[in-house]
C-alpha cells in the first residue's frame, strides 16, 4: 500500500502548483485596469508642474488656459485647500519625527522639481495638456537642499521653517558597551556604502478616477492601489465625507511593488476635482510623470563597522544610516519606516548581541522616498553581508565557513535580536547547507581559480537575510495610522452549491485570488473550479489591511482558512439535521457530504444549497441555515513572522569595460508553509529582479539644483530579459505555529538579498586587483573606477 | 472641427473608418476609438513594448505611429490574435507557466513571441531573451515568459515534424 502524503487527500490544494484562474483574461486583451475604464461624461485632467525643485509660487495666470477648447475647470491649490483637509506624515511610536501639512496642491511654495502645482481639466487629456501649457506661474527660485549632509548643516536653508530644521527623524539604538567591545576586538572593519534612489516603475503607471454624484452624497474611486480600505478612509475623512458614501475600486492593477499604497498629491487632488465638477474626473500619470511623483526608494548612506575576534566570531556592529526623504514624510506610512528597518534589521541573522545605530532622517528638495518592495531590507542586508565578507577576508576564512560559524543555530529558537525583533524559528543553517549544494559551489570556486588564469573574472557572491512577513498592528496601528493588520472574508454558498468568497486582501497578479480559492476549496471540501474569488472593492468586501508588508497569505490566507471551516461547519449542521445524523460524523469532500468513517456519499452540496435556499420547509423546525459567514482574523502571538533565506549571485566581470554578466542567481527561501509552488518561485524571481536592478541599474540621478536627470524609460535603466539571469530556488518550510495554516509571506524576499548577493559578487570578482565597491547601482562607470582605470 | 482627417484601416479583419484628429497616435485610437484596450501603453516612447501589435505582418510600436500613419493598413491586436486562436498555445503555455503577473506587459510579449515563434526553428533561450529586449516586464523576472515561448517552440516543432513522416529521424 502506498503511503498517502497530504496532497492525495480530497480537495488538496494547499502545496500545490495551480495556475491562476484570473490570468487567463489577461492573456486574452482583458484585463480591466484603471487606465482602460471609460465613464460617461469622464473628464481628464493634466497637471502643470514646478520647474524648480524649491521655489515661492509669486503668481498664477490661467487667464487663457480657461478660455481653450474643451477646458472645463482650472484649479489652484486654494481652490482645493476648500474641500480637503490637510495631511500630516508622521505616526506616534516614531518618537519626536515631525513633518509640514501638505494639500493635494501647493499654495504658496514648491519642495520638489515636479510637483503638480495647478490642474487643468478638460473634455480629453491631450485638450487638458494644450491647455496646461498655456498657464502662467512666476515662481522666486529658493536655494534648493539636496545633498543628504547640506541639509543637516547648520546654516542649511530650511525647507519648512515652521520645523527648525530639514531632519524629519532622529532614532538611536544602543544596546551599550559597544565602543569596548570594538577597542577589545581582534578584527575590526568598516565601510561606507551608498545606496541610490531608484523607483518601481510599474508597467501601468498610476492610474484613478474620481467620480462623486452630488445627488447622493456618493464617491466612487476607481483606484490602481493594492489598498482600497486605506483610501476609502483617507478619502472620507480628509473631504469630510461619511465613510459609508466612498467606495473604492481597484480593479486589475498594473503591478505595485508597494508604490501604489501611498497618498499621492496628484490623486488626491483628483477627488476634489469630481466634487468641484460633479462628473468623474481621470489621471493616469505619463512616464515621466512617474519618474517625479511616484514614490522613490532607498537613499541611504550608511558608514558600518563590525567587530570579530581572533577567529571570525562577530562581536558587535556599530551603524551610522543618514537617508533622504524629500521635502516631507510620506502619508500615511510615514517615509521612516525605511529607516527604522534598516537600522532594525542590521545583522539579524547572526548571533552577536552588541549593537549600536543612529538613524537620521533628512528633508530635502526631491520627490518623497518611501516604502517600497522590502523596505529596508537590501540596505541592512547588503550592509551586514559585506562586512561579513571583510571578517571572512581578514580571518581567511570561506564566505560559507564565515556565516556557519556566525548564524543563529537553527535549534536555538525562540530568540531574539539585539534590536529587539522577535523569532519564532528560522533556518539559516538548513538554507545554507542547501543553497552550497544546490550551487555545486566547490566546482564553482575551482572553476573561478582555473579561469583567473585565462584573466576572466568571475565573482562569487552569497548573502543570508531574514523578512518581515504578517505584521500585526505593531506595523502601524500603534502609531496611530488607520491601516488595518486584520483581514475579513465573507464565504457564501450559492444555490447550485457553487462558492463565493470575497476577501480584503488584494490581487496584484500575485496571485492571491488564486490562492485563497486553493485555501478555501480544501477547507470547505470543494471543487477549487467551483469558488469564485473577489477583491478590491470595499462595497462587497469586509475592511482589512489588503496587501503590504508580505501578508496577504499568511493573514489574507489564514482569514479565509478561518471563514472556509466556519462554513463548512454551517454546512455539515444543516446536512445533519436533513439527514438526521451528527455533524461530527459528517465531512465534504469535492462538494458531497460525506460519511467520515466510510467516505460514502450522502448528499450533494447543491442538495443542501437548494433545500435551504427554496425549501427552509422541510428543514426540522427551528433550523436556519447559515450558508454564509463572515469572519475576520488578526494575526496575534509573535509581532512578525520572520522568514530567511540565503541567495547567491555568480557573475562574469570584463574589467576593461566595467560590463558585467550575471550568470546565475540561487536562492534558498523559507516562508513556511508553501501554498503554491508555482506562484511562490515566481514571486522571488521577480523580487530577485527587482534587486538586480538596484545592483546595477536603476538610480534616480539628480543634479545639484535637484532636477531629476534621467527621468525617461530611455535614460532610467531597468532589467530586460537579456540581462536576466535564470534563478534556481530550494525551499525549506518552516511553518509559524502562530497560525493553523503555516504560511508566512514571500513577495520581498527576494528584493531583500539580490543586491547584496550581488555587491559581494563583485567584490569576489575583484579581489584579485585590490579594489572594491561599497555602491549600488554598480555602474560600468563606477566599477572601472573602483578598479582605478578612471 | 474643421482639423480631423478621415482614416480607413483593416483591423482584426474588420475595416474601420473614423474621423480622428492628425496628433492621434495609433496606440490611442486602438485604445480609446476603437476600444480595443488589450493593447497598453507604458511609456509611450517605444522602450517597453506594452503597445505592440501587428501592422501589414510586421510588429510596431503603436505608440510611435500615428493612426494616420496606418490609414490603409491591416492591424492586429491582442484581441484579434485571441479571436483567431494563433496564439493559443502560447497563451496556454504561459498560463501554465505563470509567465504574467500584473498583465500589463502580456499583449505586448504575446506579439514578441508569436513573431518569434512564427520563424522556423527552435530558438535558444538566449535567442528568446534577445527577441524579449524590447519587452519590459516588472513582475515576472522574465525567465518565466522565456521557458513558456521555448516550450511553445519545442511542441511546435515536434509538432511540426510529427505531421511530417518523412523528416522524423533525420
Amino acid at each position: 500500500m502506498s503511503v498517502l502524503t497530504p496532497l492525495d487527500r480530497p480537495n488538496s490544494y494547499i502545496g500545490r502548483s495551480v495556475p491562476r484562474p484570473n490570468a487567463k483574461r489577461l492573456l486574452a486583451g482583458r484585463g480591466r485596469y484603471v487606465t482602460d475604464i471609460t465613464l460617461p461624461r469622464m473628464l481628464h485632467v493634466a497637471y502643470v508642474r514646478s520647474p524648480y525643485a524649491h521655489a515661492r509660487i509669486v503668481s498664477i495666470d490661467a487667464t487663457t488656459a480657461r478660455e481653450m477648447p474643451g477646458v472645463r475647470l482650472v484649479a489652484t491649490g486654494e481652490d482645493l485647500a476648500k474641500l480637503c483637509a490637510p495631511w500630516i506624515g508622521t505616526m506616534d511610536h516614531f518618537k519626536g519625527m515631525k513633518s509640514p501639512p501638505q494639500l493635494p496642491l501647493p499654495i504658496d511654495k514648491v519642495v520638489w522639481s515636479g510637483q503638480a502645482v495647478v490642474a487643468v481639466v478638460a473634455d480629453t487629456r491631450a485638450l487638458a495638456e494644450d491647455a496646461a501649457e498655456a498657464v502662467y506661474i512666476e515662481f522666486d527660485e529658493l536655494p534648493a537642499v539636496v545633498d543628504i549632509d547640506a541639509a543637516r548643516a547648520p546654516d542649511a536653508p530650511v525647507i519648512s521653517p515652521e520645523l527648525g530644521s530639514n531632519l524629519c527623524f532622529h532614532g538611536k539604538i544602543d544596546t551599550g558597551g559597544v565602543e569596548d567591545v570594538f577597542a577589545g576586538a581582534a578584527h575590526v572593519v568598516e565601510e561606507e556604502f551608498h545606496f541610490g534612489r531608484h523607483t518601481a516603475v510599474t508597467m501601468e503607471p498610476r492610474a484613478i478616477i474620481a467620480d462623486y454624484d452630488a445627488s447622493e452624497g456618493q464617491l466612487t474611486v476607481h483606484h490602481a492601489t493594492q489598498t482600497p480600505y486605506q483610501f476609502q478612509d483617507i478619502y472620507a475623512r480628509h473631504y469630510g465625507l461619511p465613510e459609508s458614501r466612498v467606495r473604492v475600486i481597484a480593479p486589475d492593477i498594473g503591478g505595485s511593488f508597494g508604490m501604489k499604497l501611498h497618498m499621492y498629491h496628484e490623486d488626491m487632488a483628483v477627488v476634489g476635482l469630481s466634487m468641484m465638477l460633479g462628473r468623474p474626473v481621470k489621471y493616469v500619470a505619463d512616464r515621466i510623470e512617474s519618474f517625479v511623483s511616484d514614490i522613490h526608494a532607498r537613499d541611504h548612506r550608511v558608514r558600518a563597522r563590525m567587530a570579530a575576534d581572533a577567529e571570525g566570531n562577530i562581536l558587535a556592529m556599530d551603524v551610522e544610516d543618514v537617508t533622504g526623504i524629500g521635502a516631507f514624510s510620506a502619508y500615511p506610512r510615514t517615509s521612516v519606516v525605511e529607516g527604522n528597518q534598516v537600522y532594525r534589521l542590521m545583522g539579524a541573522p547572526y548571533t552577536f548581541r552588541n549593537y549600536r545605530a543612529d538613524l537620521q532622517v533628512v528633508f530635502q528638495n526631491k520627490v518623497q522616498m518611501s516604502q517600497y518592495r522590502a523596505v529596508g531590507h537590501p540596505v541592512a542586508c547588503t550592509v551586514t553581508e559585506r562586512l561579513v565578507d571583510m571578517i571572512a577576508d581578514k580571518t581567511a576564512q570561506d564566505v560559507f565557513d564565515i556565516r556557519s560559524r556566525n548564524l543563529i543555530p537553527d535549534d536555538a529558537y525562540p530568540c531574539t535580536s539585539p534590536t529587539g525583533y522577535q523569532f519564532e524559528a528560522l533556518s539559516h543553517h538548513a538554507c545554507l547547507a542547501k543553497l552550497k549544494a544546490m550551487m555545486d559551489y566547490d566546482r564553482l570556486r575551482a572553476e573561478q581559480a582555473e579561469l583567473r588564469t585565462k584573466g576572466i573574472h568571475r565573482g562569487i557572491g552569497i548573502a543570508t537575510f531574514v523578512e518581515i512577513t504578517n505584521p500585526g498592528p505593531a506595523f502601524y496601528g500603534v502609531g496611530g495610522a488607520r491601516i488595518s493588520s486584520q483581514d475579513g472574508a465573507i464565504i457564501k454558498i450559492t444555490p447550485s452549491g457553487d462558492v463565493h468568497c470575497s476577501i480584503s486582501v488584494t490581487e496584484l497578479g500575485q496571485g492571491t485570488e488564486t490562492i485563497i480559492g486553493q485555501i478555501v476549496a480544501e477547507h470547505l471540501g470543494v471543487d477549487s473550479n467551483r469558488i469564485k474569488v473577489m477583491t478590491g472593492d470595499t462595497d462587497t468586501t469586509p475592511h482589512g489591511g489588503a496587501t503590504y508588508a508580505c501578508r496577504g497569505a499568511g493573514i489574507g490566507g489564514e482569514t479565509a482558512l478561518q471563514a472556509a471551516k466556519k462554513l463548512k461547519a454551517n454546512v455539515l449542521a444543516v446536512a445533519a439535521a436533513i439527514l438526521q445524523d451528527e455533524p461530527e460524523k459528517l465531512d465534504i469532500h469535492s462538494g458531497w457530504i460525506v460519511d467520515v468513517a466510510t467516505a460514502q456519499q450522502r448528499i450533494e452540496l447543491s442538495e443542501i444549497a437548494r433545500i435551504a435556499y427554496f425549501r427552509s420547509d422541510t428543514l426540522p423546525p427551528g433550523t436556519q441555515a447559515q450558508l454564509s459567514v463572515a469572519h475576520h482574523y488578526a494575526p496575534q502571538g509573535y509581532p512578525f513572522a520572520f522568514t530567511n533565506g540565503v541567495q547567491a549571485c555568480h557573475l562574469e566581470l570584463d574589467v576593461e569595460t566595467g560590463l558585467v554578466k550575471i550568470l546565475k542567481l540561487w536562492v534558498v527561501e523559507d516562508c513556511g508553509r508553501v501554498i503554491n509552488p508555482l506562484l511562490v518561485d515566481e514571486q522571488i524571481r521577480g523580487g530577485v529582479v527587482q534587486g538586480l536592478g538596484a545592483a546595477f541599474f536603476e538610480e534616480c540621478v539628480y543634479g545639484d539644483s535637484g532636477q531629476l536627470t534621467n527621468g525617461s524609460l530611455a535614460d532610467y535603466l531597468v532589467p530586460m530579459a537579456v540581462e536576466m539571469p535564470d534563478i534556481e530556488i530550494g525551499h525549506v518550510e518552516t511553518p509559524t505555529l502562530d497560525t493553523q495554516l503555516g504560511a508566512k509571506g514571500v513577495g520581498e524576499a527576494g528584493t531583500a538579498a539580490a543586491s547584496a548577493a550581488a555587491l559581494n559578487a563583485m567584490n569576489d570578482a575583484m579581489k584579485p586587483f585590490g579594489r572594491t565597491v561599497a555602491q549600488v547601482p554598480m555602474t560600468p562607470a563606477r566599477i572601472l573606477k573602483a578598479l582605478g582605470h578612471i | 472641427m474643421s482639423d480631423l482627417v478621415n482614416v480607413t484601416m483593416t483591423v482584426n479583419g474588420t475595416e474601420v473608418s473614423h474621423s480622428i484628429a492628425p496628433r492621434i497616435t495609433l496606440a490611442d485610437f486602438l485604445r480609446q476609438t476603437l476600444e480595443l484596450t488589450g493593447t497598453h501603453t507604458g511609456c509611450e516612447m517605444g522602450v517597453c513594448g506594452a503597445c505592440l501589435v501587428i501592422l501589414d505582418g510586421r510588429v510596431v510600436h503603436s505608440c510611435l505611429t500615428f493612426a494616420v500613419q496606418a490609414s490603409g493598413a491591416a492591424i492586429e491586436t491582442v484581441e484579434g490574435l485571441s479571436d483567431r486562436a494563433v496564439i493559443a498555445d502560447i497563451q496556454e503555455a504561459f498560463h501554465q507557466r505563470n509567465a504574467l503577473q500584473c498583465g500589463f506587459c502580456t499583449p505586448g510579449m504575446l506579439m514578441t513571441a508569436h513573431a518569434l515563434l512564427s520563424q522556423s526553428g527552435v530558438p535558444s533561450r538566449e535567442d528568446i531573451r534577445d527577441a524579449l529586449s524590447g519587452n519590459y516586464c516588472r513582475c515576472t523576472g522574465y525567465e518565466a515568459i522565456v521557458d513558456a515561448i521555448e516550450k511553445v517552440a519545442r511542441d511546435r516543432y515536434a509538432g511540426a515534424n510529427a505531421s511530417a513522416p518523412e523528416e522524423v529521424g533525420a
